[in-house]
């Protein structure tokens, strides 16, 4: 009762200071906090914002392309320079380094490093064919004319796509990086929240390239 | 052949490049110059430079990082303090056959760059940085929820602001109003350097922002003591939360727009170009997409500043607490569909207009709630008028005009007149100056005690206080009344000399909110000198109401010994009204992270690649981004992010801090 009456005052605190206060359970968290020792909440929370953020910027880049998605200034059209079987080559090929991903997570869990890497060297070898194409299908468009000065539309296709195709690059430089990480300490902590957030990032490629695809070939080839 | 190897080796850069033709730009160089080196100098002499880099440019101490991100808000203050004074000389003699002393090209940069500066390297980085201080310790955290990427944010916006200053002597910044508008900042209009340093400077700090928001947004969500749920959390708290989702809701359109436009610029896409089936209006509408909730982004922590200082000083707990929540919500929500507003005269038709015209007049009415709340706290409380309080209350008689004026804009018959008008000019300024600027003197004086352990000089604060004030409104009402009568806005010369009274009294106004800077500034420094008899032994100079004042002035590098337990809104009250007293033994380990020098060191390589494109220095363009994706790897191997403070340091520190903080007062 006496607590509720008496207010906390500085120079009254002065007596009682003398004598060794022990934490207050009514006030404090006694026992160590242990927030940051988890298996990264934080980290993963942190990463899915970060994914969102990118996402909005995919989809300020959809906005601008479909705004410009008919400028074809007299240049060439979508159904003329899109080669459908490539791209569903390539959509598959990016849909298959998906599966890879979630087998090297399976490998993760009961800690095998050799079947873990394994995976995800066959991932980094799939993204890296899916970039391949792309960059093929870029060549033989800028050869036949079709360049991102022709026209908006084409400015708006490459650099969507491109945007896309850079976090491809991204995401297996990031691969590799893992690769020697794991290879250095093992699936330590550390590591698996890494993977997991690499994991994240490969799978929101996966999504961004279904609205790509979707988007931009199909309903292309469409109008 | 010289040339061409001249070319590979500087791009575009030679010795023309620097404008030795152009006195004003040639005075201020000197004077940077010299005072640049007596700092180097002085650094140098008292043997600085292994403190500054162990305790201040590789900590990842939130607090630390809140603290350089004021120092740096306040210097860019300043600097576009400087530009504002430029732009009302240059008007207030400008008439008739005087052409003023500012040529249109020069002139066009200076509200160019004072825009630019006032709103992403003064506004966001005093927001962050007191968002950076205060929030953690309001929370009971001991860190933020990832500090090496704090460390990165704040060095890539000083990154960006450098940027933004070298342009100042070395080439030119862009002529295109404050947001880097097409189709003026398009290539074949604007072949200079001018946008490519808007452009690099942005995009590189916008980087930060982004990653900061990030940072800030997982620290609430996941870092907050036991006991403070959502309901429980200080107002600050809440709106530094919906601020930070709102930017990092907004940030990506802004990157989208500048990098579009960089390709523009670059690779000679078509995005923005008037031919070959590109689209100007399109980046109007991306970059305000960002540019109306950044509005936002700024105004609703200071709204969270004038909460806590309201609740403080009147001795009350914050009238209308869920109200308050909820109203800033609402603002976070309805700030996302209000861009076009700024551009009605594009003409997307009547209906499209009155989506957006009656959206933004919905806005009012929970800001209106605020104004309210704020006063209900008021009423019937024990107010203390010390130097916080006064600037809520000049917050509350400025801001409110400027809101109405919003109001008024937001018509979209009456905008059509008003658009482009200095009438818009004075409204923004009113909401930004009343709104944010004030809040952030209010919550420095109001958290400076916290933050260094004495509290601000009570004489030179009134000094600062009544320059601001003062200053606002002879400086702003003239420009309201030339706007409403049909003035233009970004015009360096005018014809009717009927007007030149009023940008005369405009021009006084400046002087005088310049008597506000200086005011400040000789704050801090008599502050500093008088800090013994100002120091702050008690922790809890305010009587506060939150948990930052629990922990000592200025708190230990861990913030809390031991995490606090929350069960009431204000949580310290609530403990102090229970009989809380300080543990003084009974210490444990404590987690803390290691400081680093990755966060100087890819802002720096960031910055040098800023430069080479802007140069078209490609072998250091290419260079320099190799290097930064290495640093960047380089930094992922290493693991010993961090450490146990020991419980003997910890008991320590405590001892020599915290404990006399409770017996002295």
């Amino acid at each position: 009762m006496r607590a509720f009456v008496q207010r906390w005052r500085g120079p009254e605190a002065m007596a009682t200071v003398t004598e060794q206060t022990l934490p207050d359970p009514t006030f404090h968290l006694v026992e160590a906090h242990s927030h940051e020792h988890g298996a990264g909440g934080g980290t993963l929370l942190g990463f899915w914002i970060y994914l969102m953020s990118d996402a909005l910027l995919f989809a300020a880049v959809f906005a601008s392309f479909g705004v410009l998605s008919s400028a074809y200034a007299g240049g060439p059209t979508p159904r003329e320079i899109f080669e459908l079987p490539l791209v569903a080559l390539n959509t598959a090929i990016l849909l298959v380094s998906s599966i890879t991903f979630g087998f090297a997570m399976l490998a993760m869990e009961p800690g095998k490093v050799r079947s873990t890497q394994a995976w995800l060297l066959v991932t980094a070898l799939l993204g890296a064919s899916f970039v391949a194409v792309e960059l093929y299908e870029f060549g033989s468009l800028i050869a036949e004319g079709a360049t991102p000065q022709r026209s908006g539309f084409l400015s708006g296709f490459f650099t969507l796509v491109g945007l896309h195709g850079l976090h491809v690059t991204a995401g297996i430089v990031w691969i590799f990086v893992m690769l020697a990480q794991i290879g250095q300490r093992g699936l330590i902590v550390a590591n698996k929240r890494r993977l997991m957030c690499l994991g994240m990032f490969w799978h929101f490629l996966d999504v961004v390239w279904i609205g790509v695809f979707t988007f931009v070939y199909l309903l292309g080839v469409l109008r | 052949m010289d040339q061409s190897l001249s070319k590979i080796i500087f791009g575009r850069l030679s010795w023309e490049s620097i404008p030795l033709h152009e006195p004003i730009l040639l005075g201020t160089f000197i004077v940077v110059a010299l005072g640049g080196i007596a700092v180097l100098a002085a650094v140098t002499k008292f043997k600085l430079w292994g403190y500054l880099w162990r305790e201040w440019l590789t900590s990842v101490d939130h607090k630390k990082i809140g603290i350089m991100y004021l120092i740096l808000g306040i210097i860019m203050l300043v600097r576009g303090f400087a530009d504002a004074v430029m732009m009302r000389a240059q008007q207030a003699i400008a008439f008739g056959a005087n052409q003023g002393y500012l040529p249109p090209h020069h002139y066009d940069q200076v509200f160019t760059a004072h825009g630019t500066i006032m709103i992403f390297f003064v506004a966001i980085p005093l927001v962050v940085g007191l968002v950076n201080l205060v929030m953690p310790l309001q929370i009971g955290a001991r860190d933020v929820a990832f500090p090496f990427l704090n460390s990165l944010s704040l060095w890539l916006t000083v990154a960006g602001a450098v940027l933004v200053m070298i342009s100042l002597f070395i080439g030119e910044f862009s002529t295109a109003g404050w947001l880097n508008y097409v189709p003026v900042a398009n290539l074949q209009n604007s072949p200079g350097t001018g946008p490519d340093y808007y452009l690099w400077a942005l995009q590189i700090a916008g980087v930060g922002t982004t990653l900061s928001a990030i940072n800030m947004v997982t620290t609430i969500i996941k870092m907050r003591a036991p006991g403070m749920t959502m309901m429980k959390m200080p107002v600050f708290t809440w709106t530094a939360l919906c601020s930070n989702v709102l930017a990092i809701a907004i940030f990506p359109a802004l990157t989208g727009a500048f990098a579009l436009l960089m390709l523009d610029r670059y690779v000679g896409t078509n995005f923005f170009t008037n031919d070959l089936g590109g689209n100007p209006m399109m980046y109007w509408n991306l970059v305000w997409i960002w540019g109306h909730p950044e509005v936002y982004v700024l105004v609703l922590p200071a709204f969270g500043i004038y909460s806590e200082i309201t609740s403080t000083f009147t001795g009350k707990r914050l009238f209308g607490y869920s109200s308050m929540v909820y109203a800033t919500v609402v603002i976070t929500i309805l700030s996302y569909i209000v861009w076009l507003h700024h551009f009605f005269t594009m003409g997307s038709g009547a209906s499209v207009n009155s989506f957006f015209g009656i959206a933004t007049m919905v806005i009012s009415i929970p800001t209106g709630a605020k104004i309210f709340n704020w006063l209900f706290t008021m009423y019937r409380g024990s107010i203390r008028f010390e130097l916080p309080m006064m600037w809520v209350v000049a917050f509350m008689l400025t801001f409110t005009v400027g809101g109405m004026t919003g109001v008024l804009l937001a018509v979209p018959p009456a905008d059509f007149v008003l658009h482009n008008s200095l009438f818009l000019v004075a409204h923004f300024h009113n909401v930004i100056i009343g709104g944010v600027v004030f809040a952030m003197f209010a919550g420095m004086t109001y958290w400076f005690p916290k933050a260094f352990g004495f509290k601000l000089d009570e004489f030179w604060g009134k000094v600062a206080f009544w320059g601001w004030v003062i200053g606002y409104w002879v400086a702003w009402t003239p420009i309201y009344i030339v706007g409403l009568m049909g003035t233009t806005r970004r015009v360096s010369h005018f014809n009717d000399p009927t007007l030149q009274p009023w940008f005369v009294v405009a021009a006084i106004g400046a002087l005088i909110i310049g008597v506000g800077i200086i005011g400040f500034v000789i704050q801090v420094a008599v502050s500093i000198k008088n800090r013994e008899k100002l120091r702050d032994t008690t922790g809890d100079p305010w009587d506060g109401r939150t948990l930052e004042w629990s922990t000592s002035s200025p708190p230990p590098f861990y913030n809390f010994a031991f995490t606090p337990v929350v069960s009431d809104l204000d949580a310290w009250y609530d403990m102090k009204d229970r009989g809380y007293q300080k543990p003084s033994g009974g210490f444990r380990p404590i987690h803390m992270p290691h400081n680093t020098g990755a966060g100087v060191i890819i802002s720096a390589i960031a910055m040098v690649m800023g430069f080479a494109m802007i140069w078209y220095i490609w072998w250091l363009a290419a260079l320099s981004f190799v290097s930064l994706i290495a640093a960047i790897i380089i930094h992922t191997f290493n693991y010993n992010r961090d450490y146990y403070v020991p419980a003997d340091e910890v008991e320590q520190v405590e001892n020599a801090r915290v404990r006399p903080a409770v017996a002295g007062a």
